[in-house]
């Protein structure tokens, strides 16, 4: 077990993900830390990358004001190693294929270790791509999470649940990360395939979560966690302060809504 | 075992899951395609008849005595129908899409050639079509907009990143990921992920094979060089891939060197990139150190793109061909010496190729033979060439 599953595995759990270096340095330390605060059971940390094309027009626009801010890889492993200092949550690293290849997969998966994080994300890496990442994840004691979607077959299914560590990443509906106002009705046999496959394994929704009703929802349809992105940048864009940030993660872990 | 989806190290599929079992059940069909002599005589159809193929290999003799060396045959893809060697492609995935039974087709554009020749395919056969185009491309090929607007076409304005090809790319992957069990992605070029690369290829090889026959009727022998231009390589690697079995034939792919190789303004990917993961294929790509993919420039709409197909990777680094940067100003030069000389005027992106076999050519002999693909005609490009260079009275 991985501290990730580990956490995850107690249920009614939130993933928080929150661009690296958006809209600040100083500001992405202090929302994130908010968000803990808030209730975030695992910090998601957005890798900043030119051609985001898994990402709708907020993490789009948070990625390039984050590259404008001169943020790379070697920054988002200085930021990972400062919440580290901060806090205990487990931290993954959510980035695009190209950057990891670059620096080298063996030397990016020690990086991530060295600086704290305990896992990878990797949406444009399918299983069939993955392989020589996943050692270099296993030798340094960190988890690559593998993705599945409403269009992944039973049988594949499977496999990829058994390829991935820390959690598996269930992408709610088609399309791109963005807040959607409503779930899928197709979001609960989804769902219940994923928790099969999965096995002991956790099971984490993400791509259009904004509301408590829908992380809610998901707790009930039997997510151990629910993953939220696109609507707390939305809200930091929208100039959210951190005690905004820290009560819009709260209702989200609640899943009621916000109780005034 | 060898890797279906690779050519050497190159390609594979670098998508995200949702995109996965799409890519597989194209590849099963188009697998299914291959062999089906009902698709494949209808395709022959429109290529004849609609498409005007085959299209002429013209010996340019003019060109010939101003360069002084090698026989220069162009092959006229200018004069397929739409007016560039994308049909071929389009017409051959739009049939497939048909067959697939999906009514939505979406496509991204650069010139706007693969977005114009997309749209003709879809009026002829019924299908909605849906064209990204980066808004800076927009601006400098209204023609191609207004083409693609009047064949029925929805275009999509992409003012994202470079607000160019590699942007119009990002924006139709997002799309497909939303529609992908009611949209079928039509690929404009040899690259992104398995089966694209192949899929295209083939289309495409109808250049070559063409090319082939008519040389060997008209000059009783294979050519020493064919030459192409290569954004994402697919004219070149139609033209190039039916000799690739004939060690004598050479081939030389023009890329665009923009403002020059040394001034980080162009387009070279293998002349200039390294090898890197973009748009789902493992390729040459222009890239800074930590991976974020470069801006790139080109004065042709249609090279103006930082990867390359998997293919042109591949055969680069085996030696099989050879890659040069040509850039703006010889690419300009060469489109007024081809309209000058021969009465014929090319694409911007093909006058690339014309540049560079008109240099190589006079390095040649005069009993050799050199092949140009010219992948497209010039019109598209009068306004660009204009505000470049003016009109002598």
């Amino acid at each position: 077990m991985s501290r990730i599953s580990d956490t995850l595995s107690r249920g009614r759990g939130l993933i928080c993900y929150l661009t690296a270096g958006f809209p600040s340095e100083e500001l992405f330390i202090e929302h994130a830390m908010a968000s803990v605060e808030g209730g975030a059971d695992v910090l998601e940390i957005g890798v900043p990358f030119t051609d985001p094309v898994a990402d709708g027009k907020v993490i789009q626009m948070t990625s390039q004001k984050a590259l404008d801010n001169g943020i790379t890889p070697p920054r988002v492993f200085e930021l990972t190693r400062k919440l580290r200092a901060l806090t205990n949550v487990p931290l993954v690293l959510m980035g695009y294929y190209n950057p990891i290849f670059q620096i080298g997969e063996g030397r990016y998966a020690q990086f991530a270790h060295e600086s704290g994080a305990d896992g990878l994300i990797v949406p444009d890496l399918p299983l069939e791509e993955s392989e020589e990442l996943r050692e270099a994840c296993i030798r340094n004691e960190i988890d690559l999470v593998q993705l599945v979607s409403p269009t992944t077959s039973e049988e594949r299914m499977i496999k990829i649940a058994r390829a991935s560590m820390g959690f598996l990443y269930v992408v709610s509906a088609l399309g791109t990360t963005g807040a959607r106002t409503s779930l899928s009705s197709d979001v609960g046999p989804l769902i219940r395939r994923a928790k099969k496959a999965a096995g002991s394994l956790p099971v984490g929704v993400g791509f259009g979560i904004s509301q408590s009703e829908q992380t809610g929802q998901l707790y009930r349809e039997g997510a151990d966690a629910a993953i939220v992105g696109s609507a707390l940048l939305k809200n930091i864009i929208d100039g959210a302060t951190l005690e905004d940030t820290r009560r819009f993660v709260a209702s989200l872990r609640d899943g009621r809504g916000f109780q005034d | 075992m060898k890797d279906r989806t690779r050519f050497g190290q190159y390609g594979g599929r670098y998508v995200p899951e949702i995109l996965m079992p799409a890519l597989e059940e194209l590849e099963r069909e188009y697998d299914s395609v291959k062999v089906d002599s009902i698709f494949q005589a209808e395709l022959r159809e429109y290529m004849r008849h609609y498409g005007g193929r085959p299209t002429p290999l013209y010996f340019a003799r003019r060109l010939t005595e101003r360069c002084g060396g090698a026989r220069i045959y162009l092959k006229r893809e200018d004069l397929c129908h739409g007016g560039a060697h994308k049909f071929n492609n389009v017409m051959g995935q739009a049939l497939l899409c048909k067959r697939m039974g999906k009514e939505r087709v979406i496509a991204e554009t650069g010139a706007g050639q693969h977005g114009t020749a997309t749209a003709m395919a879809a009026a002829v056969l019924g299908l909605k079509a849906e064209i990204y185009m980066g808004t800076e491309d927009i601006a400098r090929q209204r023609m191609n907009v207004f083409r693609m607007k009047l064949m029925g076409a929805k275009v999509h304005p992409v003012d994202s990143g470079s607000c160019t090809l590699k942007d119009a790319l990002n924006e139709a992957f997002r799309d497909w990921a939303a529609t992908v069990e009611s949209t079928y992605y039509l690929m404009g070029t040899a690259a992104g992920p398995h089966p694209y690369p192949a899929m295209v290829r083939d289309f495409q090889s109808v250049i070559g094979k063409e090319i082939r026959r008519q040389i060997l009727s008209q000059e009783g022998r294979l050519p020493d060089l064919l030459v192409a231009c290569v954004g994402g390589g697919s004219n070149a690697i139609g033209t190039f891939h039916p000799f690739l079995n004939d060690p004598g034939v050479g081939f030389l792919g023009a890329e665009a060197a923009g403002k020059g190789l040394d001034t980080g303004k162009h387009a070279a990917s293998i002349s200039g990139g390294k090898v890197g993961v973009l748009h789902g294929c493992k390729s040459y790509l222009l890239q800074d150190g930590n991976g974020m993919i470069s801006q790139t420039h080109s004065v042709a709409a249609g090279l103006d793109y930082p990867g390359v197909g998997p293919e042109h990777s591949l055969l680069n680094d085996i030696h099989r061909a050879q890659y040069t940067g040509i850039t703006d100003q010889q690419a300009l030069l060469a489109f007024r010496t081809l309209s000058e000389v021969e009465g014929i005027i090319p694409a911007l992106e093909s006058s690339h190729a014309v540049a560079a076999g008109m240099e190589r050519a006079a390095e040649m002999s005069k009993d050799q033979v050199i092949v140009i693909t010219v992948s497209g005609r010039g019109d598209k490009d009068l306004e660009t060439v204009i505000d470049l260079m003016g009109v002598d009275d």
